[in-house]
């Protein structure tokens, strides 16, 4: 079946620009996939109960912490190590969050040596509220977790509202975080002139 | 304050010793990555279930790694899905079962061969569309070209064109006349 004459006409005046505009527009698929990092996971937990556990406590270990205990409270689950370097940089921001909020921080502290672990925060401060210690991975494992460090924020029904792989910066924190913590929101408002 | 290195008595090398000696190094090092390779003792109730769970691991993907399934990675993470893999298999699950588990913890990253969902449809249908494209463009083309070929005239109509033509300008002077001037 032909094509009716004037398309036929356009057809035959724009067929060389059918090699450039594929290249063009390939050109553009390749650019925009340059500034994705392929190592970032899409979140598979988000809006999902977070996975119960129960582990001994860092410095106690004849205790033990279970996520059930912070039902009815929204907070902050940081997974670290003292062999991660990231974990070193983000530290500060956890210190700050400690300091000036009340939110409960939780530091799940990840396939780590109890001993180093303990020396780390005595060196970086500790701004934990509790640190279970996962030293198999294998909370790690149940919370999708493939390295440190990792922030999860869950809601008062213990669901995980956030997940964010890698460290946290002030930047982050500002924008990604805080809109999870009315008080948080308050005191980067402070701060703004 | 700095200590002076003593300097070498030892006489060079002689290059055939050299190449001997690196030549050992380099297998060395070979065995010694052979030798570090994956050593996981599993132990399984069945050998139906360490059929699975190999077969589980080849077919999924180490999160921490771009391109490696968990039996090729060396990575920590890896370790630990396998650890996981094998206890959920020993647990009874189902492959199917396990597969969820991975992938509502990692994604449809963790699973070489994702499912199909709305997410995953272009990945699915995507090079089928394009195939579609493609014949059909191949399709017109091929009908375009056989019309053309239809009209066109044929090496007979040529002759019987040309006959007709000279039989309507008869008074012409023959064009294959070599004494006809009349072309200069």
């Amino acid at each position: 079946m032909p094509l009716p004459d004037s398309l036929s006409l356009i057809f035959m005046k724009t067929k060389y620009l059918i090699p450039l505009i594929a290249f063009l527009s390939l050109t553009v698929l390749l650019g925009i996939g340059l500034t994705m990092d392929p190592k970032v996971l899409p979140s598979a937990l988000i809006n999902k109960p977070a996975p119960n556990f129960e582990l001994p406590l860092l410095h106690d270990t004849n205790s033990n912490f279970s996520p059930v205990e912070y039902k009815g409270k929204r907070w902050i689950l940081n997974v670290w190590a003292s062999w991660c370097p990231s974990c070193r940089d983000e530290h500060p921001i956890f210190n700050e969050i400690a300091k000036r909020t009340s939110i409960p921080l939780v530091g799940l502290n990840y396939k780590d040596k109890p001993s180093d672990a303990i020396q780390w925060l005595a060196v970086r401060g500790n701004p934990y509220d509790r640190i279970p210690s996962d030293l198999q991975g294998d909370v790690g494992v149940d919370w999708g977790v493939y390295g440190a460090p990792e922030t999860f924020v869950i809601d008062e029904q213990g669901q995980i509202l956030y997940r964010h792989a890698g460290p946290i910066n002030p930047k982050l924190l500002e924008t990604e975080i805080a809109p999870f913590f009315p008080e948080m929101v308050s005191l980067f408002e402070q701060s703004r002139p | 304050m700095f200590k002076q290195f003593p300097q070498s008595t030892a006489k060079p090398h002689s290059s055939k010793a050299y190449v001997c000696f690196s030549s050992i190094f380099i297998l060395a090092y070979f065995l010694a990555a052979q030798a570090f390779a994956v050593v996981e003792v599993n132990r399984f109730e069945s050998d139906e279930q360490e059929a699975r769970y190999k077969g589980l691991i080849a077919e999924l993907r180490c999160p921490k790694c771009q391109n490696q399934n968990l039996l090729d990675s060396d990575a920590p993470i890896a370790k630990d899905l396998r650890r996981k893999t094998r206890d959920l298999v020993n647990q009874g699950q189902s492959n199917e079962e396990i597969k969820t588990y991975m992938l509502e913890r990692y994604g449809d990253f963790v699973l070489y061969k994702p499912r199909f969902t709305a997410a995953t449809a272009v990945l699915w249908l995507g090079p089928f569309v394009l195939l579609a494209i493609v014949v059909l463009v191949l399709l017109v083309k091929i009908k375009r070209k056989q019309e053309a070929e239809l009209i066109k005239p044929s090496k007979a109509d040529d002759e019987a064109v040309r006959i007709k033509v000279r039989n309507l300008m008869s008074d012409a002077p023959s064009l294959d006349d070599p004494n006809n001037n009349d072309r200069n």
